[in-house]
């Protein structure tokens, strides 16, 4: 299904993250429903779907922030240990804000990679547009400026691997732009960005490929262009037009 | 009710002319608790944070025993520590029966639960809350550990003084293990209870109004705890 351009062959690879035959089941819904997926290597991947179709599972998953029921993820080639996360970072739809200031925050995460510095904790701030906020009270800030707070602490890691789950939907339409410079940028320097959105003009702007996903199945998986294009199955042509899929109520009554 | 009006203006006169051996009393009662606070802290944060955080089989089983040893009868704890204590007893070589050393210790033994119990509590609200952050960092048990104990602050601070207040206020331990002796072992709670039985209430009562006077205090510093941690958003 995945079509890989010539221009893709000869970027140096920092990594390979996949997954094989992934299953998340509680009680008896698998809400991840036997999953195979590698990603492009380098670049944007987006995950779209309908609410409650297990975008958020899959990234948690792929995170190794939780255990699967069966299959694996693999990091280059290994099953996903601790010290693979120290090459990822995530940005959660709701962002979690430690009871200090925001430069503390920053500081909190950047440390955990060994970072110390003070000077690229600022750095990090400025980048996410929140110089002159540092010793404010992180757990003060709007929904928006938290979510640039995470996503400053996400950057500052320079992570490998980078996973957006949402990270823009509380943002007004100026800092969406801005923080969508700052994923192409990290993107560029060979961040690997796996993210999910339900904007469908950001997931264009953005992404490399699309990988499209229905209670817990992918249904498609496409370069960006031709998916955006031409979809090839009827339900992300729905999801693309904004209706539910005609075979399921939604997604989350069955 | 004329000697109920006498003996409160024994208390005035006896609070305002502070002389020392009423002093001494006071002195002697925040020096036992204060420091039985401080140790109960040091056992009882480790011992919550560690409940908190861990993952482990009977885990369920200590919350519970933990949640049960809060309500500890002092006379129980007193009664225990002067078993271990006494000449006969396994630790009776140490000589400490009667000394404000034994005092420390049953109060110590009295509210290390409390701290333990509540600051458990505390730390692991905070702890479901920050998981996935501190998973997805990758952070040992130790480092979530210092941060859950830096960030829930304001309301262990709190639970200590809670602590503080319980120990303050206790007369059952303090008093088997101490023996209310003058100059060396008499606190505020034992002198109450040794003056009014002597018939002397006027110091009764003043000490029962310093008493008093520390609970309102304690209880103030709460509130105001609580507002600061809620002005900044750490609530
Ligand atoms: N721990 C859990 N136990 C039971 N069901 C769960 C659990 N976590 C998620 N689910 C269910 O799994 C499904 C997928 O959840 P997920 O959060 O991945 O959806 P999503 O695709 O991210 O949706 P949205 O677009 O609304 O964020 C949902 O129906 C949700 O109710
Ligand atoms: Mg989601």
């Amino acid at each position: 299904m995945l079509e890989r351009t010539g221009a893709m062959t000869g970027t140096v690879q920092r990594h390979a993250l996949y997954c094989r035959g992934l299953v998340y089941q509680v009680g008896e819904r698998r809400l991840i429903d036997g999953i195979d997926l590698d990603f492009l290597p380098f670049g944007i991947s987006t995950i779209v779907g309908y609410n409650g179709a297990g975008k958020s599972l899959l990234l948690r998953l792929l995170h190794g922030l939780l255990e699967p029921s069966e299959g694996a993820v693999l990091w280059n080639g290994k099953p996903l240990s601790a010290k693979a996360r120290h090459h990822q970072a995530m940005v959660f739809q709701k962002p979690v804000i430690l009871r200090r200031t925001v430069l503390d925050n920053l500081r909190f995460a950047l440390a955990s990679r060994g970072i110390r510095d003070r000077k690229q904790a600022l750095a990090a701030l400025e980048r996410v547009g929140l110089s002159g906020l540092e010793s404010r009270p992180a757990r003060l800030l709007s929904g928006g400026e938290k979510q640039r707070l995470a996503l400053g602490q996400a950057i500052g890691c320079n992570p490998d691997v980078l996973f957006l789950d949402e990270a823009t939907a509380s943002l007004d339409p100026a800092s969406v732009h801005a923080i969508e410079q700052i994923v192409l940028a990290a993107s560029a320097e060979g961040t690997k960005v796996i993210m999910v959105t339900h904007d469908v003009g950001q997931a264009r702007r953005l992404s490399d490929e699309v990988i499209f996903i229905d209670q817990g199945r992918i249904l498609e998986q496409a370069p960006a262009g031709s998916f955006f294009a031409s979809p090839s199955t009827r339900h992300a042509a729905a999801y693309l037009e904004g209706r539910l899929p005609e075979t399921h109520q939604h997604p989350s009554q069955n | 009710m004329q000697d109920f009006a006498s003996e409160l203006k024994g208390a005035l006169t006896q609070i305002l002319s502070m002389d020392s051996g009423f002093v001494e009393i006071i002195g002697l009662s925040l020096r036992v608790s204060l420091s039985a606070t401080a140790f109960s802290c040091l056992l009882g944060l480790v011992l919550g944070a560690f409940l908190a955080v861990s993952k482990f089989r009977g885990r369920q089983g200590c919350i519970i025993l933990l949640n049960a040893l809060m309500g500890l009868p002092p006379v129980v704890v007193g009664l225990f520590v002067y078993l271990n204590l006494s000449r006969a007893g396994p630790l009776g070589w140490l000589g400490l029966l009667y000394t404000p050393t034994a005092m420390i210790i049953a109060q110590t033994i009295l509210i290390t639960p409390i701290v333990a119990a509540l600051s458990r509590q505390v730390l692991e609200d905070l702890h479901d809350e920050y998981r996935e952050h501190f998973a997805s960092l990758g952070l040992g048990m130790p480092a979530q550990i210092r941060a859950v104990l830096w960030d829930g602050r304001y309301s262990l601070i709190t639970v200590a003084l809670a602590a503080f207040g319980r120990s303050v206020a206790e007369v059952g331990a303090v008093i088997i293990v101490g023996g209310n002796i003058e100059h060396l072992t008499r606190v505020m709670t034992t002198a109450i209870a040794l003056e009014t039985s002597k018939g002397n209430l006027s110091l009764a009562v003043a000490l029962g109004i310093v008493l008093l006077a520390i609970a309102l205090a304690v209880n103030a510093m709460v509130a105001s705890l609580r507002l600061s941690a809620s002005r900044l958003g750490y609530a």
